[in-house]
């Protein structure tokens, strides 16, 4: 109890800082435990928030310090990386609940990237620390890789391998047992529906088969936390929503937790239980999306939680880097 | 070590998978040997008319075009790397457990197999111009050796480069300005006697020299490794593990 209680007071802390305080979504559809306990802990956190902003001294590192992760898949406090004098991500906390589909949001260059880089291991923190699947990202970065499952914003899958191929890579480079291996890219394929295309190269595939296989590649070593990075950019609408539904299912049938970048609303409302929309590096709200967008109106959409928070700031339009990117992804899409 | 083989293993057997799926690359990259050969070999062999370190010219400068070949389509690796780090699959793989000085290892292993095709096509060549090729056993596996450390030795070397310059444009420029010296700065297709006091200085801090000096003797029947097998492999050797402990630093900065 005591420990669910400092969890919900440093969640509040956060809640703390916003422009304006959520009241609790009681109405919230609950289908699995994983889930309850997360519509619990938000309960909570409202709760703990009132107490938290009437305490006197509410100093968040002490508290992240003394807490145990135990029902947390992520927890970054104060994560930081400069790029010289460009903080891209700027004393970052992040809290997110085991099982929980989690997305990252915000403008080109609001630093999603470059947090999910430094969650993931690839890239160090200047200052700050996470902790993924309960290992730190600097002192463990071999087992948190261990047990998380990665998809790139761009296309990574061979083009010139054929789908049974590259998951054959990653089963090895993630040292599953051979005995094993076969059951589980047999598995991987059925569930991501690419059974009948496994012996074609993937450079015959549509966008979201590649989008797929890269999921059952990321999927292949059972992984506790799933990170990606903007999942379905430049797909088209069916093959966006054959995505979002093999991700439901990850979560249903592997438990497994997933925090997602993204920055189309309607992906992040169709998916995401809770939102963190980013802005020049720090995390301007965190809440889940019907609280987000009450807060701001009865009529408010997505959209418009958006634009008040990730607003005109850093970025605006994207700088012309991520709008490069973005578009020669699509491109390839085709 | 298991795992060390398994891992780098992996990263290899891709590699082989595409080259055998689309030979294309192999095929173009045999032109250039065959003219160095036919066109420049037969005609300097003419110019000189007499022997070079105890063969004529063309057997002289056949280990030469080989190592040439090998360093050739090595140096320019780093493009591929550059090219997956744009496409993510550096990231994917970076964010596997796999160790990273397997994967820079199993990056290199699959360089040695252009190598090896090389070594068919060049040696092929060489006999139809009745080069005195070696065919023992233990000669060929020399070769073979020769040219797959060789291979790796500069294609690790080329994933240095491209882990710092990260991306295509600026690779393309210093891949050339690193090549040509790298070749003429060599023992490959002139003695180094012939050459200027700081040029046989510079040949002799050149790897690729020790990788010509070896291949020369273990491939071409009559000619000798000036410096020893001995030294040769060594100084290969040490160069290329020296290298991989590098590329095994930097190669994670290529996903940063």
């Amino acid at each position: 109890m005591e420990s669910n209680l400092l969890r919900g007071a440093s969640r509040a802390q956060t809640l703390a800082s916003l422009p304006s305080s959520h009241e609790p979504h009681i109405g919230f559809s609950i289908e699995r435990h994983s889930q309850r306990r997360f519509a619990t802990s938000l309960r909570q956190l409202s709760t703990m928030g009132t107490l938290a902003r009437h305490s006197s001294e509410p100093r968040p590192c002490g508290i992240l310090l003394l807490m145990g992760s135990a029902d947390s898949a992520i927890k970054a406090s104060q994560l930081t990386r400069a790029f010289g004098d460009l903080t891209a991500v700027d004393h970052v906390d992040l809290d997110v609940p085991r099982g929980a589909i989690f997305g990252l949001l915000g403008s080109n260059g609001a630093g999603k990237t470059t947090a999910i880089k430094m969650l993931t291991t690839l890239l160090a923190p200047t200052s700050g620390s996470a902790e993924v699947g309960g290992f730190d990202i600097r002192r463990a970065p071999a087992q948190v890789r261990q047990h998380i499952g990665y998809v790139p914003q761009l296309l990574s899958a061979d083009g010139a391998l054929t789908g049974q191929e590259n998951l054959l890579l990653s089963a090895r480079l993630y040292g599953l047992p051979r005995r094993e291996r076969a059951v589980r890219i047999e598995e991987a394929l059925h569930f991501m529906g690419l059974a009948e295309a496994a012996d074609r190269l993937v450079r015959t595939y549509s966008g979201g088969m590649v989008r797929r296989l890269e999921l059952a590649q990321a999927m292949l070593h059972r992984p506790a936390i799933l990170f990606l990075d903007e999942p379905t950019i430049g797909l088209d609408p069916v093959a966006r929503h054959s995505v979002w539904d093999r991700l439901r299912d990850l979560r249903r049938d592997y438990a497994m937790t997933v925090l997602l970048t993204t920055h189309d609303m309607q992906e992040a409302e169709a998916l995401c239980e809770e939102l963190a929309i980013m802005r020049a590096g720090r995390v301007a709200v965190v809440g889940r999306p019907a609280a987000l967008r009450a807060d701001l109106g009865e009529s408010a959409s997505l959209d418009d939680v958006f634009a008040r928070y990730a607003g005109p700031g850093s970025g605006g339009d994207g700088d012309f880097g991520g709008v490069a990117q973005t578009r020669s992804t699509a491109r390839r899409l085709g | 070590m298991r795992r060390f083989l398994r891992e780098s293993g992996a990263v290899a057997r891709v590699e082989l998978i595409k080259l055998i799926r689309d030979p294309t690359e192999l095929l173009s990259r045999a032109i250039q040997p065959v003219l160095w050969l036919v066109v420049f070999g037969q005609v300097l062999a003419h110019l000189h008319g007499s022997e070079v370190g105890g063969v004529d010219y063309l057997a002289f400068i056949t280990p030469g075009i080989l190592a040439q070949s090998v360093l050739f389509s090595a140096i320019f690796y780093g493009i591929a790397v550059i090219w997956e780090r744009d496409l993510g699959v550096v990231h994917k793989l970076l964010v596997s457990p796999a160790r990273r000085s397997s994967l820079v290892l199993g990056k290199a292993v699959s360089a040695g197999f252009r190598g090896l095709v090389q070594t068919a096509v060049i040696s092929a060549i060489a006999l139809s111009m009745r080069v005195a090729v070696r065919h023992e056993p233990a000669a060929v596996l020399g070769v073979l050796a020769g040219v797959l450390l060789g291979s790796g030795l500069f294609s690790t070397f080329s994933l240095i480069v491209a882990c710092i310059v990260k991306t295509r444009e600026r690779f393309m420029g210093i891949g050339q300005l690193l090549t040509m010296p790298l070749f003429f700065a060599s023992n490959a297709i002139y003695p180094t006697e012939l050459m200027p006091g700081w040029l046989r200085t510079i040949a002799l801090l050149n790897p690729l020299t020790y990788l010509v000096d070896a291949l020369r003797g273990l491939m071409v029947g009559g000619a000798t490794s000036v410096h020893g097998y001995g030294v040769d492999f060594g100084v290969l050797g040490v160069v290329f593990l020296a290298l991989v402990a590098i590329a095994t630093r930097l190669y994670p900065t290529l996903a940063e």
